[in-house]
């Protein structure tokens, strides 16, 4: 190995624009760069047919064009292990899980981690709208410059460890910057669109997905004054502050999903999207990933949501190891299961998974 | 720094000699005429075939006749099984051929299957071979065709031929024999082997790609798989391609003269290879039985790895190999011999690789290629705690 050989660069591809070009970045800026195709899902039809196919036709012409190598490796069964158990769990417990973020902890910045150093790799890149910046000897990951595509809340459970070798080539750009290099390379994936939902559901009707592998429970929907105002399909089907789907007719406001009993099978609605039952002060969230050491207590924005604006919020680190997060506004339907995540400006703390919602210094109960 | 790429990947194709490029161009240039025309351009088109043919078929001590120019070894296998099941439907429904035959017939059986035919797929036993027993036992009076290949393409495991042939000599079935992979190494006499029907393909004895044959044995009923023209006797229609049929005629030829050379060559080759591999203290297993293994091939397991890392690994570092396990887009589905051989809950099906060796392999490539591996695999299975 000669002192000046090119650094080396794994590149996730999916076969999507974003990560098209985050390779093409790459090679301007002269690494060695080579595409691999992650394959976590195994969604084949009847007809033979499966997305992952035509996906990674789009990333061997890419390659290709580039004149890059490309390979595939094969992640299902760490997916079925690490993210979709834990996704059903989740669901089994009344909770609303976050598959992204668990994706990216144990797949793709672990098990593909992994693979990419056992090529030799100097460094792994994805299409993360996302920054990562070395300063005073501590590495730091900032949000990426476009507001609307910055992608670090599921990004939140990355270590410094890993955020070393990692490289967000996309994010000082804008999603439409990326576009225009993608149109101007004539890259094949330019005009392709941008994939939705989460990724082993891709657009297909998710109630009828999870409800394959998950038994549905009808029961009943009632008031917090447990007053019965209809049926539901399975407490698993609705997540907090839910408008659509309830099927709850009459009078006055629009009725809304404000928690579920998991142990009566009973899912509570109140109506108004402002209901005050929906409303809390703060939040217990255990699984802290902290990307830097961060004091016991501090202040500063987080988001419960991805691409919720930023809400200011006071944490304290208990001595359990879970974290107690007080907000300076009441905030709408914050939901276990989801992450929380940090910020300080433009940095990310880290994040951690809510657990419980706390009302005028109480457990709300009723959220399940 | 500049890379040595070292092919050894031979058992999927390989490289084009330079005397059949040279025919081929010729040809190109000076001979387009379509050989069914009745004029001079065709018929010195026809010229060519024709003696391509004699070739060929003086290489598997066939008539003439009896080859049928095809695009390659798929399409052969193809034609052999669908062709001679739909031609011979009034016989029987009954077809056996093995777990571990190649995609071309394993295919063409289970759409065979679909369409009311009886397949039977015989199993492998460990050291990859096929038994005749098994054979014997699963033969039945609707028997009418067997398709068994000649070697194994993925262990390079030589199958029972002759033995297969005795005992089919008295049965109705016809016994074809897929080999691609033996053709150029083996003793290639089809009364000999006992055959009805062989396949062959150009382009993994160092011709052209998109040319084969299928040797049909002149009473062997055959329903043409494809509707047009009457080329090769109305079972294969379409124009041919005479400048590939030309240079797989030179390749034939090459392998000819050069069989017993080339054995010997992949034999200290492969010797050579394991002797590094052993020195350098891997940890590996040859799959199947080398006493019965063409020499030209070796697929070995490496426990504690797996295919995609180590095929991955070996490309960086400019080591061409494959593995039986498709990895198309990134799904991997173990190898259907090694699992016909070791059952599907057995590593080896995830962590093999298979080596095949060519004419145009140097002593000195060998040397490095292997060198190369055993400290790809050495420092992938030491994380893994393998003592060695």
């Amino acid at each position: 190995m000669t002192e000046n050989r090119k650094k080396r660069v794994v590149v996730g591809m999916s076969g999507g624009v974003d990560s098209s070009v985050a390779a093409l970045l790459l090679k301007q800026q002269g690494y060695e760069v080579i595409g691999i195709f992650m394959k976590n899902w195994d969604d084949t039809d009847e007809n033979g047919v499966c997305t992952a196919t035509a996906d990674y036709e789009d990333v061997i012409s890419v390659c290709n064009q580039l004149d890059i190598p490309y390979y595939a490796v094969n992640f299902e069964k760490q997916y079925w292990d690490k993210v979709f158990t834990y996704f059903l769990d989740e669901y089994k417990a009344g909770r609303t899980p976050n598959p992204d973020v668990m994706c990216n902890k144990e797949i793709k910045f672990k098990a593909f981690l992994d693979h990419a150093m056992s090529l030799g790799a100097d460094f792994l890149a994805t299409g993360h709208y996302a920054q990562v910046r070395e300063k005073d000897g501590r590495v730091e990951m900032l949000r990426g410059v476009d507001n609307n595509k910055d992608q670090t809340y599921f990004l939140n459970q990355l270590s410094a460890d890993v955020l070393k070798k990692v490289i967000f080539p996309l994010g000082h750009l804008q999603k439409s910057e990326v576009r225009e290099i993608a149109k101007k390379h004539q890259l094949a994936t330019a005009t392709k669109k941008d994939s939705t939902g989460i990724c082993f559901i891709g657009e297909r009707n998710f109630k009828e997905f999870l409800g394959h592998y998950l038994p549905a429970q009808p029961g009943e929907m009632r008031t917090l004054q447990n007053k019965t105002v209809g049926k539901h399909d399975g407490l698993m089907y609705y997540t907090l502050g839910q408008r659509q789907g309830l099927g709850i007719g009459g009078p006055g406001e629009p009725w809304f999903v404000v928690g579920k009993n998991l142990k009566d099978n009973v899912l509570y609605v109140e109506q108004g999207y402002h209901n005050d039952a929906l409303y809390s002060d703060g939040l217990i969230a255990s699984n802290a990933n902290w990307i830097n050491p961060v004091p016991k207590t501090f202040s500063c924005t987080a988001k419960f949501r991805y691409r919720q604006t930023d809400s200011i919020v006071n944490v304290k680190l208990m001595e359990d190891g879970r974290i107690k997060v007080l907000f300076d506004e009441q905030q709408r339907a914050i939901t276990p299961g989801q992450a929380v995540v940090f910020y300080d400006g433009e940095v990310c703390l880290g994040g951690a998974t809510i657990d419980n919602i706390i009302k005028e210094e109480q457990y709300l109960d009723y959220v399940g | 720094m500049e890379m040595n790429h070292i092919y050894l990947d031979h058992a999927a194709t390989t490289p084009v000699a330079p005397q059949v490029l040279s025919t081929m161009k010729e040809i190109y240039g000076a001979s387009f005429g379509n050989p069914s025309s009745i004029h001079s351009f065709g018929r010195q088109a026809r010229k060519i075939m024709d003696e391509a043919r004699r070739t060929v078929a003086a290489s598997i001590g066939a008539k003439e006749k009896e080859i049928i120019f095809t695009s390659g070894g798929t399409e052969a296998d193809n034609m052999a099984l669908i062709g001679s099941a739909m031609a011979n439907k009034d016989k029987g429904n009954h077809i056996i051929i093995t777990a571990m035959e190649h995609h071309a017939v394993l295919r063409s059986a289970q759409f065979l299957e679909s369409i009311g035919f009886d397949v039977t797929y015989l199993p492998v036993q460990e050291n990859g071979q096929v038994s005749v027993e098994d054979l014997q036992a699963a033969l039945t009076d609707k028997t009418i065709l067997v398709s068994i290949m000649y070697v194994n393409n993925e262990t390079g495991m030589i199958q029972p031929i002759v033995e297969i042939g005795e005992l089919l000599k008295d049965h109705q079935a016809y016994f074809h024999t897929d080999a691609v992979q033996a053709y150029g190494l083996m003793e290639m006499d089809v009364t000999a082997l006992g055959v009805d029907m062989l396949s062959v393909s150009s382009h993994k004895i160092n011709g052209p790609k998109g040319i084969g044959f299928l040797y049909a044995q002149e009473d062997v009923r055959l329903k043409p798989i494809g509707y047009g023209g009457e080329q090769e006797r109305k079972r294969r229609p379409g124009t041919e391609n005479v400048a590939a049929i030309a240079g797989f005629q030179k390749a034939v030829q090459l392998a000819m003269k050069n069989r017993d050379k080339n054995q010997q060559k992949y034999s200290n080759f492969k010797r050579l290879f394991l002797n590094i591999l052993q020195n350098e203290h891997v940890h590996f297993a040859i799959n199947g039985d080398p006493s019965n293994m063409v020499a030209s091939i070796v697929n070995l397991s490496f426990p504690g790895a797996n295919v995609e890392t180590l095929l991955t690994n070996f490309d960086l570092s400019g080591i061409a190999a494959s593995s039986g396990s498709a990895c198309t887009a990134g799904s991997i589905e173990p190898s259907h011999v090694l699992t016909a051989m070791y059952g599907s809950d057995d590593e080896r099906g995830k962590n093999s690789i298979r080596f095949s060796f060519g004419s145009f392999n140097t002593e000195e490539n060998i040397k490095e290629a292997a060198e190369k591996i055993a400290d790809i695999v050495n420092r992938l299975t030491s994380k893994e705690g393998d003592i060695k």
